[in-house]
């Protein structure tokens, strides 16, 4: 198990590498650093010592791989290979292109992304549980055709209605709680809440049809037929033999997820107002902030790779057949 | 009339070139046969399909662009013309004229006065402040109270006229189709009411504005109807970029396997674990600089959000293939382990001939399943995208520019619900009519649920 484990990390190191890499080739080769001095200075009235001044001032001022300047070990070390790229690799994020610094920005801005997100995860899965279970107990009525009629529709409407919807009606026409914001230290739950259940809502059509499916599986299998045969009832059907089988595929698909719940969510932050790393991307994403755009999707790889990794490690915990090696 | 041939209507005409022959080749499979008559065997399937048909039509006709010739200016005569810096499309000309109505700002549906107060003068020649009445709306009553009477009338006439053209449309069809086992009654009742309400649009849409009108006076109903082209190509271009990479890529790694594999497995772990939103928005910033400091490339500015569009289309397509690959890889690693590939190695065929008749038509069904997939989710993520800014050019009518313009107007007082209603009603019909299409495609082709109907 450790030994798979190591293995898994020793794997990841390529990956690693390979986003590092592809990301360097958008940033830098792609559009050189003159280009990005244009872009961020505004097109117009840009003179040679202005972008000068602004590479420097961002670190940008030396050669991309090789520096025919410098002596020894510093000839790779000052470029913006290394300060810009390699050191990801340390948690090393530097500084985004306003001077702030992105590791304590990151810090601070992770937990807010979490209150949302967790609860939001959470509650989403019970709940498509409990609506997919409930449908497919009148699988084969007309109730379970009008369901799945109805979970595609929810599927059809974009997300942006959601969450323009949820804010007008529960925030604006009821009062219920406010519109936007978020503040940690007095009733926090009040800024939640909306998000949360705008989250949750929007996800109902999607996941309780896929969860829908993987118990009707379940259910064509013949343990089921046999269960049945013996004279059980469908109840303890449904929750002695379907639900903890159907189980395994639901764990391995949501535990890839869990990592990446770090990283928020990009439009409900914004829309509600929430500090977390979710709104940082989008602003990073409209100041053109590409310092920050970088490190987040180097601290999203990294994260997507730990779900792999914990994805393979519940596949283990679940379902006694599967052995690591 | 110039004829102006966007990149986005060259390579959507060439698509529907593409997939006539395609499909006009496969038309004598007796199993792709079957399998088609299993969705088109269902209502469901009959009504999904017309409307998708419906809005690929309005979409191809909203393709065929052309600029006016301008006329010459009093006293100027000459053979050179001058042709308008605006590009229309035919589907301009059908709407007759839903262009050019604009007003000031933001009006109700079927409004006759402006939402918002502004100062003027009334007949006596005193600054007042008063809702101003719109230009383009009811200019035919003589007194505002005949409204309701008159949009009735108006909506009577024009749905007449609509029953009449869509009587000979499906007439035509039933003397042709009636002997047919397919259920094309669905079909022709949706046909019927599609034709119905464009004529009820455009007739009414020359006295009223149907859907109100947005914060810059434009009518929001033309706008929805726009964002239709949009949509449909986005959805369809950016998934056959992506079509061709995942099969090569994923045929390629399930057949040869060993170091070939390993290459793929690589490539499409390392894409798959950036966060697509992420690398998306990064690659569109990107091309937007690259535009921005080439302004000389473009002549005209349609054009330049034409570029755009394209340039987002492929990335979306570059950056969305791992999980197709993913399947076929998977599916190609089983089907070569198969007695008759093993055989047609025995007897000495080579790769390509073993790929072409016994690998790719045993994927189509992925492939196709993903297609009808993909492209409602592709609708879906334009919104999102063009909220987040990095969408399609804001020049460009779509739904997103369209809910990224109004995210704010429900809090005001009253709420302007009309732009998000356009935007929602347009894109949900699209959206829906594709994932319940989907489902009935991967029901009539996927080999688990293939034939479980006839079963029983």
């Amino acid at each position: 198990m450790i030994a798979y484990i190591i293995r898994r990390l020793l794997y990841a190191i390529p990956i690693l590498i390979g986003v590092n890499l592809l990301t360097f080739t958008l940033f830098f080769v792609v559009n050189s650093p003159d280009d990005m001095a244009v872009s961020q200075l505004g097109n117009k009235y840009v003179t040679p010592e202005a972008i000068e001044n602004w590479k420097r001032k961002n670190g940008y001022d030396k050669p991309l791989f090789v520096n025919p300047e410098e002596q020894g070990l510093a000839a790779v070390t000052e470029t913006i290979f290394f300060t810009k790229s390699v050191k990801l690799f340390a948690f090393d994020f530097g500084r985004s292109e306003s001077g702030r610094d992105i590791t304590t920005d990151v810090s601070t801005r992770m937990w807010p992304s979490l209150a949302v997100a967790l609860p939001s995860f959470l509650v989403g899965i019970w709940v498509n549980i409990c609506v997919a279970l409930m449908v497919v107990m009148f699988h084969g009525t007309r109730l379970d055709r009008w369901a799945v009629l109805v979970f595609v529709s929810l599927m059809s409407i974009s997300y942006l209605f959601y969450i323009i919807g949820g804010q007008y009606l529960v925030a604006k026409s009821w009062k219920l709680v406010p519109i936007s914001g978020f503040d940690p230290s007095h009733q926090p739950w009040k800024f939640l809440i909306l998000p949360v259940l705008v989250g949750v809502v929007s996800g109902i059509g999607a996941g309780a049809r896929w969860y829908r499916t993987l118990f009707l599986e379940e259910a064509n299998q013949d343990y089921v037929r046999t269960a049945r045969a013996k004279g059980s009832s469908e109840i303890s059907i449904l929750f002695k033999h379907i639900l903890p089988n159907a189980l395994i595929p639901i764990l391995t698909g949501v535990v890839v997820l869990i990592p990446t719940l770090f990283m928020g969510s990009l439009l409900l932050e914004s829309f509600f107002g929430i500090p977390g790393l979710g709104s940082y991307m989008l602003d990073a994403i409209k100041m053109q902030d590409f310092a920050i755009v970088r490190s987040m999707v180097f601290i999203g790889s990294i994260l997507y790779i730990v779900g792999l990794i914990l994805t393979d490690i519940s596949y283990t915990w679940a379902d006694p057949r599967v052995r690591l090696n | 009339m110039k004829p102006v041939l966007l990149w986005s209507d060259a390579l959507i005409f060439l698509l529907v070139i593409v997939l006539t022959v395609f499909f006009y080749r496969l038309r004598n499979d007796p199993q792709t046969r079957e399998r088609w008559g299993d969705v088109f065997a269902t209502k469901l399937g009959m009504v999904t399909f017309t409307l998708i048909m419906t809005y690929v039509g309005v979409a191809l006709l909203d393709s065929l662009h052309f600029r006016r010739a301008l006329e010459n200016p009093e006293g100027v005569s000459g053979q050179e013309v001058y042709y308008d810096n605006q590009v229309t499309s035919v589907f301009d000309v059908m709407l007759r004229g839903m262009d050019e109505r604009f007003e000031r700002t933001y009006s109700a549906p079927f409004a006759l006065k402006s939402f918002s107060k502004t100062n003027m003068e009334d007949a006596q020649g005193n600054a007042i402040r008063d809702f101003p009445l719109l230009e383009h709306a009811g200019q035919h009553l003589s007194d505002p109270s005949e409204r309701g009477a008159d949009i009735l009338h108006k909506s009577l006439v024009a749905l007449l006229l609509g029953l009449l053209a869509s009587a000979a449309i499906v007439g035509v069809q039933w003397l042709l189709l009636r002997r047919s086992a397919y259920p094309w009654h669905a079909s022709w009742l949706v046909q019927a009411a599609v034709i119905c309400f464009f004529a009820w649009l455009v007739s009414i849409s020359r006295y009223y504005h149907v859907l109100g009108t947005d914060q810059a006076g434009a009518d929001v109903a033309y706008q929805s109807l726009k964002g239709i082209r949009t949509g449909v190509l986005l959805g369809t271009l950016s998934t056959l970029i992506m079509l061709p990479i995942a099969v090569t890529l994923g045929i390629m790694a399930g057949y040869f396997k060993g170091w070939v594999d390993d290459v793929v497995q690589y490539l499409y772990t390392t894409l798959s674990s950036i966060p697509s939103i992420l690398l998306i928005a990064a690659s569109v910033l990107l091309f937007q600089v690259y535009i921005d400091l080439h302004p000389d490339y473009f002549s005209i500015g349609m054009e330049k959000a034409d570029a755009r569009f394209i340039a987002l289309c492929f990335i979306l397509g570059v950056t969305s293939w791992s999980s197709l690959c993913r399947l076929i890889r998977a599916e190609t690693l089983k089907i070569s382990q198969l007695g008759y590939v093993q055989a047609a190695h025995a007897f000495g065929v080579s790769h390509s001939r073993i790929v072409a008749r016994h690998i790719l038509p045993n994927v189509l069904h992925i492939i196709l399943i993903t297609f009808v997939l993909e492209f409602s989710s592709l609708v879906l993520a334009e919104a999102v995208l063009s909220y987040i800014g990095v969408g399609i050019d804001p020049s460009m009518a779509s739904w997103g520019n369209m809910i990224n313009g109004a995210r704010s107007e429900l809090s005001q007082e009253p709420p302007i619900w009309w732009t998000l209603a356009g935007a929602f009603f347009f894109m949900f019909i699209l959206v829906l009519a594709a994932n319940l299409f989907s489902d009935l495609v991967r029901d009539a082709f996927d080999p688990r649920t293939a034939g479980k109907r006839s079963e029983a």
